[in-house]
């Protein structure tokens, strides 16, 4: 019996080597990316099969789908990357719905060039992620534009989940009366990226919060199958999404800032920045919006898991036909908490 | 934040408030101009103006960097980025409009290397990283961003870094608030007392006011730019206002002296001389109101390396920031506020920087203007 044929001459040089067009042409470079990095670490038997797409079974019941466009710069920072972010971040978009997610698909766009070493990371650490969450990449796709084209790696990832019965979780069900909480501290991932960006060194560390919500969002439904609204505050952070579901829903908010749960680094970050910590972005925490009832067990429930350990109520839904979310301030005024334009900026002087 | 926490506690505020309401005397107005956007940012961001009796009100100065900068300097920068270099400047200025509804944002879009930088020291450090380009760091701010240009200026002498020049845009606290006090328009102008910028006076101390103080018997107080400091300086002003004195006050006895930052003064003066004339935004051509680079180190003056262009350029029509950044009129009063013009769609200055009187009045306090 003859020796089977070795597929590619040489191995993939994971250490030196980069990406080239030929890792995107649809040829045996790509076959070989495909199965000696991407395989290698996100391997399962949907996967495994290699078609075009995944067939699997349908759980009974409502299905939720969500896709998401990862973009960052620069890829690692403290407490994460790009490769579990582009997990967490659609876990969590599936998870708002009050859903189990079942299911990833992941588009890869690379740049020529990029280190393949720095690829392989980024995929080892799409694997923890999917492993920690119970969840499988099943389907993907890989493309490679030209040097300059790109800025590394972009990676969108599409998740479908199961909503259990009796759930209905939508943005434009808040209503005046209603409890406001958050699961924890607030601008932890935002200045984290920033901080590595413009290498900008704090005496204290900050980590990104970057986590997969739905062990979290499981314990809150079972204990309030009745939540009205769940959002994770990602850009634009808890402001902005605070807005959106005052908008969706026709109603305002008034927040107590005094209840807000902003660690001391990162508070400390924002003021020397000129930022305001209640637009930056977090990837590991959800606002939940329920009946003044469900307030109790639902902080209770949260507070037994790690990632709501910090849990808080930070106000109330009240009726505005204006939309407004107003704040009153530690320091005893009143004011509003608006849409963020644009990018937040650093002040001048 | 210990040290910053103890200047925005709710229960000195509610004590200072109590302090402020016994102090005013009822049957006359208040009118205290903040000249600086950071005091106007910390009014609307903590919501100092609920906490003062209904008697005192705030005016909204023109301290605000981005704000007072006329549209031919935007255009100007804009110019500038477009010439194939790299332009580094501080964040807000990015997305001010310009002549034609441009701005160095959109100039980016369209291919301009344009960086945001958060220090001097960045744009020095992309000019060491990129050789081979010319790095033009557009310098605009008062005297608390001057130092840092002064100490950029003399380092690139210093390495022969014969790529890097700077766009001197730094502008003169006294000589604006001159300029506010000594042209108001018969009966627009009533201003009772100036709430001085602390920052500023950490440079310049509180002495170049006491002319001002005389001259025009308007009180100053240098004032913090925590929510506690506001009030107190607040309080300093109101009882100035009630004996009928006009002296310059520092409440912001923490940092700021008589006489300044002299190492910090003498560097500025080592590397920068008063230009003659300088157009602000909203105030007009104001004599020896801002700075520019001596001869000296000439090499270094981006305005006199590149070919640049200097007309004057058209506010926008309607735009009443001219108005507003003198206090004579709120920026509820312009007439674009909140219908064309906006933080998403600014029309003026006064609504791009975030410490500029129209943003603060739509971002913090429009829930007010809706209720009234």
């Amino acid at each position: 019996m003859s020796p089977q044929p070795k597929r590619f001459a040489q191995r993939l040089n994971l250490r030196e080597g980069t990406v080239d067009m030929t890792h995107g042409s649809g040829g045996r470079a790509m076959a070989q990316l495909i199965e000696e990095l991407f395989m290698q670490h996100l391997d399962n038997p949907l996967l495994r099969q290699a078609n075009d797409q995944a067939a699997f079974d349908v759980p009974a019941g409502r299905l939720v789908m969500s896709t998401d466009g990862h973009v960052i710069s620069p890829l690692f920072f403290p407490g994460g990357d790009i490769g579990s972010l582009a997990v967490h971040g659609t876990l969590n978009d599936v998870a708002m719905a009050g859903a189990r997610p079942l299911y990833l698909a992941a588009g890869f766009i690379l740049e020529e060039g990029f280190p393949l070493a720095d690829l392989a990371r980024i995929v080892a650490s799409m694997a923890a992620a999917c492993n920690k969450a119970g969840v499988a990449v099943v389907t993907g796709d890989t493309k490679v534009v030209e040097r300059g084209k790109g800025d590394g790696v972009f990676i969108t990832t599409t998740g479908v989940g199961r909503v259990p019965a009796g759930v209905n979780i939508s943005g434009d069900r808040a209503r005046p009366g209603d409890a406001i909480l958050v699961s924890g501290s607030l601008g932890d991932h935002g200045v984290a990226v920033m901080a590595s960006r413009e290498n900008l060194s704090f005496d204290t560390r900050i980590e990104s919060d970057s986590a997969a919500l739905h062990e979290l969002v499981a314990a809150m439904v079972a204990v309030a199958p009745g939540i009205h609204c769940l959002r994770d505050p990602t850009r634009g952070g808890l402001a902005t999404t605070l807005n959106e579901l005052a908008q969706q829903s026709g109603v305002g908010m008034q927040l107590e800032e005094t209840q807000i749960p902003i660690k001391p680094a990162v508070a400390a970050a924002c003021e020397l920045l000129g930022l305001d910590p209640l637009y930056i972005a977090n990837e590991g925490k959800l606002i939940c919006i329920c009946a003044a009832e469900d307030a109790e067990p639902l902080l209770e429930a949260m507070r037994s898991h790690p990632l709501g350990a910090d849990a808080a109520q930070i106000g109330q839904v009240i009726e505005d036909p204006q939309g407004f979310v107003r704040l009153r301030t530690a320091f005893g005024g009143q004011r509003v908490v608006d849409w963020l334009t644009g990018e937040q900026l650093p002040r001048i002087c | 934040m210990k040290y910053i926490d103890d200047f925005r506690r709710n229960d000195l505020a509610q004590k200072l408030a109590r302090g402020i309401a016994a102090a005013v005397q009822p049957g006359r107005d208040y009118q205290l101009m903040e000249f600086c956007g950071g005091h106007t940012h910390a009014i609307f961001r903590y919501g100092v103006q609920d906490l003062m009796p209904s008697n005192v009100h705030y005016v909204h100065g023109p301290g605000c960097p981005v704000c007072v900068l006329p549209i031919g300097r935007v255009d100007l920068a804009i110019a500038l980025a477009r010439q194939n270099l790299i332009l580094c400047t501080y964040g807000d200025l990015l997305r001010v409009p310009g002549s034609g509804r441009t701005s160095l944002l959109k100039a980016k879009a369209e291919g301009a290397d344009v960086r945001m930088v958060y220090s001097t020291q960045d744009a020095l450090h992309i000019a060491r990283a990129n050789p081979q380009r010319q790095v033009v760091f557009f310098a605009i701010g008062f005297e608390t961003t001057t130092p840092p240009s002064a100490v950029a200026l003399k380092q690139a002498k210093a390495e022969g870094l014969s790529n890097f020049s700077l766009v001197c845009n730094h502008v003169l606290t006294p000589a604006a608030i001159h300029g506010i006090l000594h042209t108001p328009l018969p009966g627009q102008l009533a201003i009772d007392g100036l709430l001085g910028p602390s920052h500023v006076s950490t440079v310049i101390g509180t002495q170049p006011y006491v002319p001002l103080a005389q001259t025009y018997a308007k009180p100053i107080v240098i004032s913090g730019f925590e929510p506690l400091d506001v009030m107190q300086a607040s309080l300093m002003l109101i009882r100035q206002i009630n004996q009928g004195r006009h002296e310059v006050e520092n409440e912001y006895t923490r940092a700021v002296s008589a006489e300044g930052n002299r190492k910090a003064l003498a560097l500025v003066a080592e590397v920068f001389e008063l230009r003659p004339s300088f157009e602000w935004r909203g105030l007009g051509r104001l004599p020896d109101s801002a700075l520019q680079i001596r001869p000296e180190y000439a090499e270094f003056d981006a305005e006199r390396r590149f070919d640049l262009p200097q007309q004057p350029a058209e506010e926008v029509k309607g735009c009443d920031c001219p108005s507003i950044l003198r206090g004579i009129k709120r920026p509820s009063d312009c007439k674009l506020f909140g219908s064309v013009c906006t933080p998403d769609n600014p029309m003026g200055s006064c609504m791009v920087s975030s410490e500029g009187a129209c943003a603060a009045y739509w971002t913090y306090g429009r829930f007010r203007q809706e209720a009234a």
